[in-house]
C-alpha cells in the first residue's frame, strides 16, 4: 500500500511539474523571440510576477468557486469596484488636509480593508443570489459583471481617481529590480500573494469548509446526504471569491496609483484561464490552488511575451487563445488516457 | 373481439446476455404473436429490463436468434429496432416538452417538402400524419399542435405511442406503463391497447401487478434470475400459480442470524406523509433490531427513508428519533445518531470523484487534527480500521472511489456511517449491484451491529429490500409497503417469499 500511495503522490507531483514545465517552455520561447534577450532581464521577470500576482490573486477565490462547480464571470468587474473603493478612500480629506497625510501608515491599511470589504460584498451578493434564487451561477455573475461595472462608474462619477501619494503606491507594487539586483528581490505585492496563496492552499486542504467545497462540487446531493451545508458554503465561497477580487483590485490599483472604473476588462476570462490551465476542472471537484496560481503565471508570462515580441495585437490575441486551447486540450489528453 | 392468430410476430429464442462476470440473460426463450398481449412477469433483477433492451437494441445479444414477422432481426441500436417495427414505452417518458405534439409524434422523421435539400419542413403532412396515429389510438381530441409538456403525464404517454404508431409499429413494448398513472387513467389506457390489440399489433406488457396482468394480458412468461422458468395463458392460470414460478429458488445459507433482543424504541413513525409518498407510514423500531421494508419499486418505500432522514420534506405525520421528535435536516439527524445509505450510490450516495477517506469521513470530520483542522493523513487513518473490517478491497484510502467494484464502493457507503457511528441505520437497497461475496459480508455486518458487544450498545437497522430472501433472511420484523401505504410489521416467522409477494401486490 505504501509503494501505492506513493505512485499517487508521484503522479500528483508530475502533474504540477507538468505545468510548470509548460510555464518554463513559454518563457524561454519568448526569451528567444523578443529581441535583445530583453525578455530574460530581472526587470522584465518583476514585471511578470506583478502582472500575474493579480490573476493570481483573484484566481485563488475563482478556483474555489469552480471547483464547487461554479463560476464567478463579476471578478474584472469587483477588481474594478475594489481599485475605485480603495482610490475614493486613500482620496478622503480630513480636518487637516488628506487623511492619508495625517495618518501616512494607517490609513493605507484603511483603504485595503476597504477594497476588500467592497470586494467580499459583491461576492457575497452573488452568493446570496444563486442560493436564494436557485439561479445558475453563470446567470448571476453574468448579471452582476455589467452591473458592478456599472456602480464602480457610478461610484467614481466616471472619473479616474488618483489619490495623494501614499505606501501602497511606492511599495505594494513598485518594481524594486533596477541596474543592481535588490534583497526583495519582488514587490510586497507579490509576496502578499504568495502568502495568500498558502493560506488558501490550507484552508481547502487542512479544513472542513476545504473538504466541504470538495465534496459540494463533485456531488451536492452526496453532500447533502452527509449533512453537510451545501449552501452555507456555497454563499462562503463566493465571498471569499470577492474579498480576493478585492484584493486583487488593490493590487492593481497600487501598479498605477490610480482608481480606474473602466479597468481590469476581461480579467475574470484571464482568470477562469488561470484556473483551467492549472487543472481545476468546469464539472467541479477537481482542482488546486497551486495549479491556478501556475496557470495565472503562464497567463501573465503569454500577455508580457507577446505584447514584447512586438507583434500586432490582432496576432497577440489569436496566439494567447490558441495556446489557452492547445494547454487545456493536452492536459485532458492525458487525463483520458490515465482512465 | 378477434381471436390471436397463430402466426408468430415475433420470436426470441435461446438469448443469453452476460455483463461481466453476471449473467443476465440465461438462454431466454418468448414469442409473440399478432394481435396478443403478453405480459412479462418477474421480480425485480430478474432481467426483464436486459431482455427487453436486447429486444428494443439497446443491448447486444452474446447468443440466441430472433425473428419479426418471418425474418431474421439483428437489431444494432434503438432507431435500427424502431425502424424494423419495434418500439419501447418506457417509464421514465421521453417527451420533448418545449416542442408540439405533432413535432413529438415525427420527431426524427419529419417530413419535408421538395427539394428536400432545402430542409423546410411540410407541417400540414405533418398534422396529417400525427393526427392520423392519434386516431389510430383513439385520441383524436389530442391537438397536434399543443405543447407536449402542458399535457397530463397519461396523455403525453399517449402521444409517446402514438409516436409508435406513425413509424409503423408492429411490435410495442411497454415497461410499467401504469406506474405513474391514476385509476380511471389506466382504464383509458387499457381501453386502448384493446383496440390497438384488435388492430393486430403485438404487445409486450411489463408489470408487476398481477391484477392488471390479468386484466389486460393474453399469455403471460415468468422471468427468474435470468431465465424463462414458466409461461402459459392468462385466463387458465391462477395467480398463486404465477407467485410461485417468480419467486421459487433456494435461500441458501447467505445469513447468518443471532437471536437480538430488542431493546427501547429508536425510531417511530405515526402516520407520515410526504408530499407524494409515503401516504400513510407507522413503526415502531426498537434497538437491537432490523426491520425488513419489503414492496414493489415506486411504493414509496425511498421516499419513507428520504422523509426521515430529512431529504424530503413531510405533509403530515410524526417522526420521532430518539429524544427528537418532528422534521430535521440530514445534518441534524446524523448528529442525532442516525445515518443513511442512498439506494443510488451513483448519483447520490457517493461522491465518485473523491477518495475513499473523503467520502467516509464527510458526514464527521471532527478530531481529524489539532484545531478543528482536518489533516488528510488523519482522515486515511481513521478510515483504515473500517477498510480492514468491511475487508473493502482498495489500493489504499486515498483512492478514488470511482476506481472500485461495485461492492466496494457500496462498502465505502457503509463505512462512512460506521465512522460516524451512528445507532439508527437507514439501508436503501445495500446490496444492490453487489457480488454475492459482497452481500454476505453485509449480511454479517448486519447482524453484528444488530447484536451489538461488550463495548457498544446494540444498533437498530430498517432495510429496505426488493429481494425477498435477503429481507427474509436478516430481518427479525417485515412490513409491506403498497401504493404509498405501510401495513403492519410482523414477526419474520410469519412470512413467506409468497405471502410478501401477494400482499406487495395487492393480492390479500
Amino acid at each position: 500500500m505504501n509503494a501505492l500511495t506513493q505512485s499517487s503522490k508521484f503522479s500528483a507531483m508530475l502533474n504540477v511539474f507538468g505545468r510548470v514545465a509548460a510555464l518554463a517552455v513559454i518563457f524561454i520561447g519568448f526569451g528567444f523571440i523578443v529581441p535583445d534577450f530583453a525578455f530574460f532581464t530581472a526587470g522584465n521577470v518583476e514585471n511578470i510576477l506583478m502582472q500575474s500576482a493579480v490573476y493570481a490573486m483573484c484566481a485563488l477565490g475563482a478556483t474555489m468557486v469552480i471547483i464547487t462547480a461554479g463560476i464567478d464571470l463579476s471578478a474584472g468587474s469587483t477588481i474594478a469596484l475594489a481599485m475605485v473603493i480603495t482610490a475614493m478612500i486613500l482620496d478622503v480629506d480630513g480636518s487637516q488636509g488628506p487623511m492619508v497625510q495625517s495618518y501616512p501608515t494607517l490609513w493605507p491599511i484603511v483603504a485595503i480593508a476597504g477594497g476588500m470589504l467592497a470586494g467580499t460584498c459583491v461576492g457575497l451578493t452573488n452568493g446570496l443570489l444563486i442560493t436564494g434564487l436557485r439561479l445558475v451561477p453563470f446567470i448571476v455573475t453574468l448579471g452582476t459583471l455589467q452591473a458592478i461595472r456599472g456602480l464602480a462608474k457610478g461610484v467614481a462619477d466616471n472619473q479616474e481617481i488618483s489619490p495623494p501619494t501614499n505606501w501602497l503606491y511606492r511599495q505594494l507594487m513598485f518594481p524594486v529590480q533596477g541596474r543592481t539586483f535588490h534583497w526583495q528581490i519582488v514587490p510586497w505585492g507579490v509576496w502578499a500573494t504568495l502568502v495568500a496563496a498558502l493560506f488558501a492552499a490550507a484552508l481547502m486542504r487542512y479544513t472542513r469548509l476545504g473538504r466541504w467545497i470538495y465534496a459540494v462540487g463533485s456531488n451536492a446531493d452526496t453532500a447533502r446526504l452527509c449533512g453537510v451545508p451545501v449552501l452555507r458554503t456555497r454563499i462562503m465561497v463566493y465571498a471569499m471569491a470577492g474579498a480576493f477580487a478585492g484584493l486583487a483590485g488593490v493590487l492593481e490599483f497600487s501598479k498605477l496609483n490610480l482608481g480606474q472604473p473602466t479597468g481590469a476588462v476581461m480579467y475574470e476570462l484571464y482568470v477562469i484561464a488561470a484556473c483551467v490551465i492549472g487543472g481545476t476542472s468546469l464539472m467541479g471537484g477537481v482542482g488546486s490552488i497551486f495549479g491556478s496560481v501556475i496557470g495565472a503565471l503562464i497567463i501573465g508570462t503569454l500577455n508580457a511575451g507577446a505584447q514584447q515580441a512586438g507583434w500586432p495585437k490582432w496576432v497577440q490575441e489569436i496566439v494567447i487563445g490558441g495556446i489557452i486551447i492547445i494547454a487545456v486540450a493536452l492536459d485532458q489528453l492525458r487525463h483520458r488516457r490515465k482512465v | 373481439m378477434i381471436q390471436p392468430t397463430d402466426t408468430n410476430l415475433l420470436s426470441m429464442r435461446d438469448v443469453s446476455k452476460r455483463f461481466g462476470p453476471t449473467v443476465a440473460l440465461d438462454s431466454v426463450d418468448l414469442t409473440l404473436k399478432q394481435g396478443e398481449i403478453l405480459a412479462l412477469i418477474g421480480e425485480n433483477g430478474a432481467g426483464k429490463s436486459t431482455l427487453m433492451k436486447v429486444l428494443s437494441g439497446a443491448h447486444q445479444p452474446d447468443t440466441g436468434q430472433m425473428q419479426l414477422a418471418g425474418q431474421p432481426y439483428t437489431p444494432r441500436n434503438p432507431m435500427d429496432a424502431r425502424q424494423a417495427g419495434v418500439s419501447m414505452i418506457y417509464q421514465e417518458l421521453s417527451i420533448a416538452p418545449d416542442l408540439t405534439v405533432m413535432e413529438n409524434i415525427m420527431l426524427g422523421v419529419e417530413p419535408m417538402r421538395s427539394p428536400a435539400c432545402l430542409g423546410l419542413i411540410d407541417w400540414s403532412t405533418m398534422r396529417r400524419v400525427a393526427k392520423d396515429a392519434l386516431m389510430q389510438i383513439g385520441h383524436p381530441k389530442i391537438s397536434p399542435k399543443a405543447r407536449a409538456g402542458d399535457l397530463p403525464i397519461a396523455q403525453q404517454q399517449l402521444v409517446e405511442i402514438a409516436r409508435s404508431i406513425a413509424l409503423g409499429c408492429k411490435v410495442l413494448v411497454l415497461d410499467e406503463p401504469t406506474s405513474s398513472l391514476a385509476k380511471q387513467d389506466i382504464d383509458k389506457l387499457f381501453v386502448m391497447l384493446d383496440q390497438l390489440r384488435q388492430q393486430g399489433l403485438g404487445m409486450i406488457y411489463i408489470s408487476h401487478f398481477l391484477e392488471e396482468v390479468r386484466q389486460i394480458s393474453d399469455r403471460f412468461t415468468v422471468l427468474r434470475d435470468g431465465a424463462s422458468v414458466g409461461e402459459g395463458v392468462t385466463a387458465k392460470s391462477d395467480n398463486a400459480q404465477i407467485i410461485r414460478m417468480m419467486v421459487g429458488r433456494d435461500v441458501s445459507d447467505l445469513y447468518p442470524r443471532s437471536t437480538h433482543s430488542a431493546g427501547d424504541v429508536l425510531l417511530e413513525l405515526d402516520a407520515l406523509a410526504g408530499n407524494t409518498q409515503p401516504i400513510r407510514a407507522s413503526l415502531k423500531l426498537h434497538r437491537g433490531e432490523v426491520l425488513g421494508i419489503a414492496g414493489l419499486v415506486g411504493a414509496g418505500r425511498t421516499q419513507m427513508l428520504r422523509a426521515i432522514f430529512g431529504l424530503d420534506a413531510i405533509k403530515s405525520g410524526l417522526v420521532r428519533l430518539a429524544t427528537y421528535s418532528g422534521h430535521a435536516t440530514p445534518a441534524k439527524r446524523w448528529t442525532q445518531g442516525a445515518g443513511m445509505v442512498s439506494e443510488d450510490r451513483k448519483t447520490e450516495g457517493l461522491a465518485l470523484g473523491l477518495s475513499i477517506a473523503d467520502n467516509t469521513t464527510l458526514s464527521n470530520l471532527k478530531h481529524l487534527g489539532p484545531m478543528g483542522l482536518v489533516l488528510p493523513s488523519r482522515q486515511q487513518q481513521a478510515t483504515l480500521p473500517w477498510i480492514e473490517k468491511l475487508k473493502l478491497k482498495c489500493e489504499s484510502p486515498a483512492q478514488p472511489v470511482e476506481a472500485l467494484s461495485g461492492g466496494n464502493q457500496q462498502k465505502v457507503a457503509i463505512a462512512r456511517l460506521l465512522h460516524h457511528d451512528v445507532d439508527l441505520l437507514l439501508l436503501d437497497e445495500p446490496t444492490r449491484g453487489v457480488d454475492i461475496g459482497s452481500k454476505a459480508q453485509i449480511y454479517q455486518l448486519i447482524d453484528e451491529l444488530a447484536l451489538g458487544d461488550g463495548s457498544r450498545k446494540p444498533r437498530a437497522i430498517l432495510l429496505v429490500s426488493s429481494y425477498l430472501p435477503e429481507l427474509l433472511g436478516v430481518c427479525d420484523r417485515i412490513a409491506v409497503m403498497r401504493r404509498g401505504v405501510l401495513g403492519e410489521a410482523r414477526d419474520v416467522s410469519q412470512w413467506t417469499e409468497h405471502e410478501l409477494m401477494m400482499e406487495a401486490t395487492g393480492q390479500v
